[in-house]
Formats: structure tokens, sequence, C-alpha cells
């Protein structure tokens, strides 16, 4: 499968130390074939472990290769992402991945979900920064407990939230039922009004200690004196956080908002464990494995991993454009 | 000249003798419902006692579409890491290229076998997999909860729901809130397949697809099917239903908190168990079918291959062929109700005093419905798939029954195009 490793957009500072004229000395000479040298292992590796595997991806996205025989795949061109079969008879069908409402449905299932997800996210996390940040007894104990979800494999908290949520054993309904909240349980993973929000709520209580930790770390770089300025102004705290904080820690919320965005558009294994088949819950990751692995069409699910691929990489670019416009009028 | 034949017959003969029998560590895979995998564990631990060569499972979740994908895998890797994989009934058509043939190692057991299980292993004349049990699923009613109000197991879904409906509310009125009416295998994966097809059929609906490839779900028989099962979400079943397997089912059930189950055979001798609350209180029945037509087991079961790609072919074969004949099968029936594949079993009093439902459901597996995995060869799984969430999202409500068996038979076309392949 397809998978983007992104990093963070390069800072400005290394922007313009790239676009300066290098000196053409012998010293200048020598430091960059060094630098050459020692990026060579990491760019072997990552064209072993992402380039390759993504093209061969790609490559077999224009093939009718099938798992059991890939040295056997023929270049059928477009076949797999659009194709008109003409039934003779003055009729046909489109067939391929650009139309096939399976895989659009699992297009909108994976945008909605990490729209939702991350945006709850970022919200929690920035609470739970301010929290942690603000100084009180026991804090580093309060700021380890809180890694505790993020650092439990996701299978692992999957199939434990699977069996809290169980329409019958659950403890989550039991919950709620002697409080009273609801009269009868509630079918968490099974009603396909109720399947997705399972999802965002396991993937919430999951990733927001990942959002906080990152935003904390924004939040350490806020320089202690303008608090101070602001307090003998006398600005009120809600102001200090909208007009001081907020503009400080963007940059650190911008990258923590993609990371968490680029990791929930291929989500996979979350709603395989926990909603599986749910054609309410399909991501483009489970499509693109039940095709390339549960069904008799790697290439289309090679197609479905391409398009997942690109999707991610469209967002990306959009993002980081908008952010930085963001961030230029920013400042 | 003779001398010389017979010395050198002799050190030959003595060089062997003297070298042990090299031992061989085998891997095994095998999903686990139940007690399979103790129960395999005890069957390995007689093979290596026999053999000398040691075993060991690798263990794989329940849900059978989850070891299909990890297996189909493994195997086109080449993985040589298993060598002896259990597998569905389904799955031999899809997998046969990957699997060494076992017609000659198992001339002397083949015969002992049934014909049919035997012909559903065998792709273009090659045997993929010898039978490790069969399976045909039987409806589980409370025995104590019918007889408290008088009534007979059903006969057919109508009356399925209106005793359980019957017996719902009164329990309900009575105290007992946790009690829910009928439980069965109702989320989206491969045993949704089969209760479907059973619900189908028993409504003389057909088999998805016939055994030409005709696609022939499209029916208003199929459709009354659906509608009635439909009827039961949120009343006599809970909406849970929808996400539940075989052990979800089971769990509800061994608890006390159902009245009727549809599970397999395995679950008898669970339920019957010391820490089983109802051991002793239960019956079974072939599953119901609609008013005059005949009921339908879907037609399971597990069977043992062997990996092309195994560096000990020829000791995996003798663990296949161990595994498969009859002590064990008959083992497996004695603790586990796990049904033979060898008719002459089914008389065996060990058995029958042990598991009465094994001698019982001779009758029901001889006329079991086959999933249409024959006729769609290597597209089943998409078959299979496009069934089981046409019948998942009726269930849940999101689409009429009419309007998703229209929309299947369009996408079953689509699957098909010209030819199942």
């Amino acid at each position: 499968m397809a998978q983007v490793h992104s990093s963070a957009p390069p800072t400005r500072h290394a922007l313009q130390a790239v676009a300066r004229p290098a000196l053409k000395s012998e010293l200048s000479r020598q430091r960059r074939r060094s630098a050459w040298l020692f990026l060579a292992p990491m760019l072997v590796v990552l064209a072993l472990v992402a380039a390759w595997p993504l093209a061969r991806t790609i490559w077999f996205s224009f093939t009718d290769a099938s798992l059991d025989d890939l040295s056997g795949a023929h270049f059928v061109g477009l076949r797999n992402y659009l194709e008109y079969v003409d039934y003779g008879d003055g009729t046909g069908e489109y067939f391929g991945l650009l139309a096939d409402g399976e895989w659009w449905g699992a297009v909108w299932n994976t945008v909605r979900y990490t729209v939702i997800s991350v945006a709850i996210e970022t919200v929690l996390g920035l609470v739970f920064a301010l929290v942690l940040n603000a100084p009180f007894p026991g804090r580093g104990l309060v700021r380890a407990a809180v890694l505790i979800p993020w650092a439990i494999p996701t299978i692992v908290s999957a199939k434990m939230w699977a069996w809290m949520m169980n329409d019958q054993f659950g403890i989550l309904n039991d919950m709620l039922q002697s409080i009273g909240v609801i009269a009868h349980p509630i079918a968490w993973t099974a009603s396909p009004e109720t399947a997705i929000w399972a999802v965002i709520i396991v993937d919430v209580w999951k990733t927001t200690p990942f959002m906080a930790l990152l935003i904390l770390a924004g939040l350490q770089m806020v320089p202690g004196d303008i608090y101070e300025a602001a307090k003998i102004d006398g600005v009120h705290p809600v102001k200090v956080f909208w007009r001081v904080t907020l503009p400080l820690i963007r940059p650190a919320i911008l990258v923590a908002v993609i990371f968490r965005a680029l990791d929930a558009l291929r989500v996979f294994d979350l709603i395989y464990v926990l909603t599986p088949n749910n054609s309410q819950t399909k991501s483009m990751s489970v499509f693109a494995q039940e095709n390339l692995f549960q069904f008799d069409k790697f290439a289309y699910g090679s197609a479905a991993s391409t398009f997942l691929f690109l999707v991610i990489a469209m967002i990306t670019l959009v993002y980081i454009k908008a952010a930085r416009l963001e961030l230029g009028g920013g400042r | 000249m003779r001398r010389k034949d017979a010395t050198l017959a002799l050190a030959l003969t003595s060089l062997l003798a003297a070298m042990p029998a090299l031992a061989v560590e085998l891997s095994v895979v095998s999903g686990s419902v139940g007690k399979d995998i103790t129960e395999l564990r005890d069957a390995l631990d007689r093979f290596e006692k026999q053999s000398g060569n040691t075993v060991r499972i690798v263990e794989m979740p329940a849900s059978t579409t989850d070891q299909f994908g990890q297996y189909r895998l493994w195997l086109s890797a080449g993985n040589p890491d298993i060598d002896v994989y259990r597998t569905d009934v389904i799955w031999a058509p899809q997998l046969a290229n990957h699997f060494v043939d076992l017609t000659e190692a198992a001339k002397d057991q083949i015969p002992k076998h049934f014909p049919s299980i035997i012909q559903s292993q065998t792709v273009g004349g090659k045997l993929v997999a010898l039978p490790m049990y069969t399976d045909a699923p039987a409806l589980y009613y409370r025995k104590d909860l019918l007889d408290k109000y008088g009534k007979q197991p059903p006969k057919t879904w109508e009356e399925l729901k209106a005793t359980a409906q019957e017996v719902l509310d009164k329990e309900h009125a009575a105290g007992n809130g946790q009690l829910v009416g009928f439980v069965f295998q109702g989320a989206p994966y491969e045993g949704l397949t089969c209760d479907g097809l059973e619900w189908v059929s028993s409504y003389g609906g057909g088999q998805i697809v016939d055994p030409k490839g005709n696609i022939t779900i499209n029916n208003p028989k199929a459709e009354a099917a659906l509608a009635e099962a439909r009827s039961w979400i949120g009343t006599v079943s809970p909406t849970g239903v929808l996400a539940y397997k075989e052990e979800e089912a089971r769990g509800v059930w061994q608890t006390g908190n159902a009245i009727f189950m549809r599970n397999w055979p395995y679950a008898y001798a669970l339920s019957n168990g010391s820490d089983s609350a109802v051991a002793g209180k239960f019956g079974v029945v072939p599953l119901p079918a609609a008013e005059g037509e005949t009921s339908a087991a879907c037609l399971g079961g597990w069977n043992l291959a062997v990996s092309k790609y195994s560096r000990h072919q020829k000791e995996a074969i003798d663990l296949v062929t161990f595994l498969a004949d009859e002590p064990q099968q008959k083992q497996r029936a004695v603790n586990q109700a796990r049904l033979p594949t060898m008719p002459e079993l089914y008389g065996d009093p060990d058995i029958k005093a042990a598991q009465p439902i094994v001698p019982q459901w001779q009758s029901v597996l001889e006329a079991a419905v086959p999933r249409p995995s024959a006729p769609t060869q290597g597209q089943y799984n998409e078959v299979s798939k496009e069934f089981w969430t046409a019948v998942n999202e009726t269930l849940a409500g999101r689409i009429e029954p009419a309007a998703a068996l229209k929309q299947l038979e369009g996408r079953l076309r689509r699957l098909k195009r010209s030819a199942w392949d």
C-alpha cells in the first residue's frame, strides 16, 4: 500500500540558505561533497522503502496484475481507473475506480472521519496542553499519564473499545444506563448511525495526547515576559489567549494538524478491528486492502492505493500553501 | 560378488539404523473458534509422539474473512514458514494453485469420506485439501423457557418470531430484562453470507448464483426472506446482532440471555460445559423454513492443505493425513461435537453418548446447501461480500429488501460481465 512520509515544511531561514549563491571555493565544494556523502545512506533507504514500493504500486495500477502472478502483469492502460464497456446492444456501462460508487463512499467516509476527528482532537489537545502548561503539583506525573492512550498499540485499544462498546456486555452501555442517559443499550459498532462515531470516539481518545504533546511543545517556546507584560498592563486572560498565546503557537498547531490529518487519511487498523467490513466506516485504505488481498483484484487495489496517495499528496500541498499564506498574513 | 553386495547392503542398513530419523519442526496455521486450538494441540501432541516431529500452531482470529486475507498474502509471497493451512470449505477454488495435490498420499483414506466433501475440495482433478470436519448449523432453543410457556420448537421463521416475542414479553414482565429472543451472525462477513443464504434458500429463493453461474438472487421469495429477517431486528433480536459473529452470539446465548440461537454444532459441546448457564436446559432442531418450504443449512467445514512452499512437504502430508483420519475425527466429535466427514462415524456409540447432536445431524448435513463458491470461482469472495453487504444493510434498515436485491443483482452482473473467472 502506498504510504506517504511527510516532514514539516522547510523554515524560511532554510529556504534562504538554499537560495544564497554558493561560493565557488574548494572548501565549499568539499563541504558539498561530504554533505552528499552524509545524506547518501538516508537517500538510499528512502528510495528502497518509500520510492520503490510507491513506484511499483503505481505501475501495477496500470496492469492486470493478480496477486498469484505478479510477474505476469501486462500493461492495460487506464482500465483500472475508467473504462467503458459496450455490451454491443447499444447499452454499456462505465467500470473502474472513478465510476465505482463504493470507492467514492470510502473517500467520503475517510474525509468525514478525518475532518471531524482532527477538529475535535485539536480543540481538546489545545485544552490539555494549556492545562499541562500551567504549574501545579504532580504535573510531571499527569503529563506522563496523559500519554498512556497514545502509547497503547491501536490494535489493542481498538479491541479493548470493541468490548467496552459491546451492546450486551459492554461497560459503556452499563455506565450510561445506570446514570440514566439512555434507556436501552446502544449497539455502538453495529448501528449505521453510531458506527462512524464509535470510530471517532476511539480515535479521539487515542490521539488527543499526541496533539496535546505537540501543542505543549509550542506553548513552552512562548517567552514568559510577554505574559508578564500583559499582566502589568492588566489585559484580561481570555484576551491574552486570543491575542498572545494563540498567534504564537499557531505554527505548532498547524504542524500538529497536518501530522494528524495525514495519519487519519490513511486510517486502517482502527476501522479494520472496530467495525470490519461495515460500509458506513470503510476507509480508503480498507477499500484498497480488501481489493488487494481479499479479492482477486490486485491491480484494482493498486489503483485505489495510488489514488489514496494522490489524494493525500494533494491535500498536503493545498494545506501547506494555505497555511503559509496565513502565516505570512499573521506576521 | 554376491557376498560383496550383501556386505554393502548390511553396511548401508546399519548406517541408516544408526542415524536417528531427522525430526523436523512443522507449522500449522489455524483460526480459532471455541476450543479449536486446545483440541488441535491435543491432536498434535499425539502426532508428535507418533512421528517424532514437532508441530507449532500459528493462531489466527476467528473470522474466516480475516484469515483468508493473510493466507493469500503468505501464499502469494511463497512463504515457507507455514507448512499446513486449515482452510475453509469455500477457499479451494481460490487457493488451489498454492497447495500440494493430496490424491496420491490420501488414496487409502479418500473412500472413507463423504464423496461430496472430497468433491468440494477437488479443483481440476487435484485434491487441494483433506477434510477435518464438516459443519451444518442448528437452531438452538431454550427447552426450559419454551416448556414454561407450553411452546414447541418452531418449524417456520414466522413461528420463531411469534414464539420469541411471546416468551420475551412474558419474561420481561417477570423482570428478566436482559433476555433477547433470537441471536445469529449478523455482522458483515462471511458468516452472514451463510445465515442469509439459509433464509433465502429456506424461502425457496435459490442460492444467489445457481450451479451454472446464473445470477438468481433477485426474486420475490428472496425478498420475502429478507423482509422477514428485517422484521426481527429491534423486536426479537437486538440491534447489536448486526455486529455479532459466532462467538458474540454464543456469548449472549451461553450466559442464558437468548431464547433462540443460530450457530454451528461446536456451540453444542460448549453450551453443555460446566461453566455454561444453559447446560442441560436447551435443545437443537434443524433451522426453520418458510411455510411449505424445506429447511436449509449452509454447508461449512474446515480442511487441511499442505503448502507448495513448505520445506517439509512429506512430513506435512503425514500430519494432514493423520489429522483427517478416523481416530482424530472421532476425538473431535466426542470432545467438541465437530461433525465427522466420514459416514461410518455417525453410527459410533461413543460419539452418540457424548454428543447426541452428531448422529442426529447426518440427515441435515446430507441436505446442506453449498455457498456458490464453485460457479463463481476466483470471484467468490467478492460475490459473498456483495451479498453480505446487501443483507447487512437491509437488516440495518438502510435499504428496502426489494431495492437491495435489485442493487445486488446489478453489482453481481458488473462483477460477472460475460463469465465468472
